[in-house]
C-alpha cells in the first residue's frame, strides 16, 4: 500500500519495540540503532509490498531480523561487546545489585544460539504469538515452540544451576557464565 | 530420581523469573520512546496524501482494479 500519514504514524509507533528487539539481538545499543535505521529505510522503500490490514509490527520485525542475520551476526561475533555498553543505553540506572543481576542475565542471553534467542525474545518479550513469531522467522510454529523451550532451559541452566535461591551473582553462576562456553 | 522432581518444582519459579527479567530488559528500551533521529527520518518523508493534486508525475497507476 502507499505510504499514508496513518501508516507513517504506525511505523513510528513501532520504533520503540524495534529498538528493543534490535538491542536484544545485537547486545549493542549503537549497532542496534543502525539496524533500526536500516530497517526503517528498507520498509519505506518497500512500503508497496506491505499488505494493508496485515500485521505491521510483524512485517517490520521480519525486515529487521533478516537484516540482522545477513549483516550483523558476523560482526557481533567479531566484536564482543564489552561489559556495560548495553547498560549505557538504559535511562534508568538500576541499583548495584539489580545491575549485576541484569548483566548476568544479558550475558546468559547472549550465550544462547541465535535461533533460540530471537524466538524467546519475540514470544517472551515482544509479545508475538507463536504463529507470528514463526512467520517472522520463516519457520514452523512447532519449531518456534521448541526453540523457546530450549532457550528457557538453557537460560535456567546458565543462571540458576543450583536452584531458585541463587539469584545473585555467586561463584557458581560466575563460573558457568564466564567459563565453560556453551 | 528425587533430584529430577525437585528440579521441576523449581522450574516454574525459575521460568517466571526469566520471563520477568526478559520483559524488564526489553521494556526498559521500549520506554525510551522514539529517538529524535528516527522521528526526523520518518517525518522527512513526503506523504503524497497531504497534497493529492501535486507530485503525481510519472508513477500513475491507471490500470483499474
Amino acid at each position: 500500500m502507499p505510504l499514508t500519514n496513518a501508516l507513517r504514524d504506525d511505523i513510528l509507533a513501532s520504533v520503540p519495540s524495534l529498538r528493543a528487539f534490535a538491542i536484544s539481538l545485537s547486545g549493542n545499543g549503537d549497532r542496534a540503532d543502525d539496524l533500526v535505521q536500516e530497517t526503517l529505510l528498507r520498509a519505506l522503500a518497500n512500503i508497496d509490498s506491505f499488505q494493508p490490514g496485515s500485521n505491521l509490527p510483524a512485517w517490520l520485525f521480519t525486515i529487521l531480523r533478516n537484516l540482522f542475520r545477513s549483516d550483523y551476526r558476523k560482526r557481533r561475533r567479531e566484536v564482543e561487546d564489552a561489559d556495560g555498553s548495553y547498560a549505557k543505553t538504559l535511562k534508568t540506572q538500576p541499583t548495584q545489585n539489580a545491575h549485576l543481576e541484569f548483566e548476568e542475565f544479558r550475558a546468559a542471553l547472549e550465550k544462547l544460539p541465535q535461533d533460540q534467542r530471537e524466538a524467546l525474545i519475540l514470544v517472551g518479550a515482544s509479545g508475538f504469538s507463536y504463529e507470528d513469531a514463526a512467520a517472522i522467522c520463516g519457520c514452523a510454529v512447532g519449531t518456534i515452540k521448541s526453540r523457546v523451550n530450549r532457550a528457557r532451559s538453557k537460560l535456567s541452566a546458565l543462571l540458576y544451576v543450583d536452584g531458585a535461591d541463587d539469584f545473585g551473582p555467586d561463584e557458581t553462576v560466575r563460573a558457568v557464565i564466564g567459563g565453560s562456553g556453551g | 530420581m528425587k533430584e529430577a522432581k525437585k528440579q521441576s518444582g523449581l522450574n516454574a519459579e525459575i521460568q517466571s523469573r526469566i520471563g520477568h527479567q526478559l520483559r524488564a530488559m526489553y521494556d526498559d528500551v521500549v520506554r525510551q520512546g522514539v529517538p529524535d533521529r528516527f522521528a526526523e527520518l520518518i517525518r522527512k518523508l513526503d506523504v503524497p496524501e497531504a497534497s493529492p493534486q501535486l507530485g503525481n508525475a510519472g508513477d500513475k497507476n491507471d490500470g483499474g482494479e
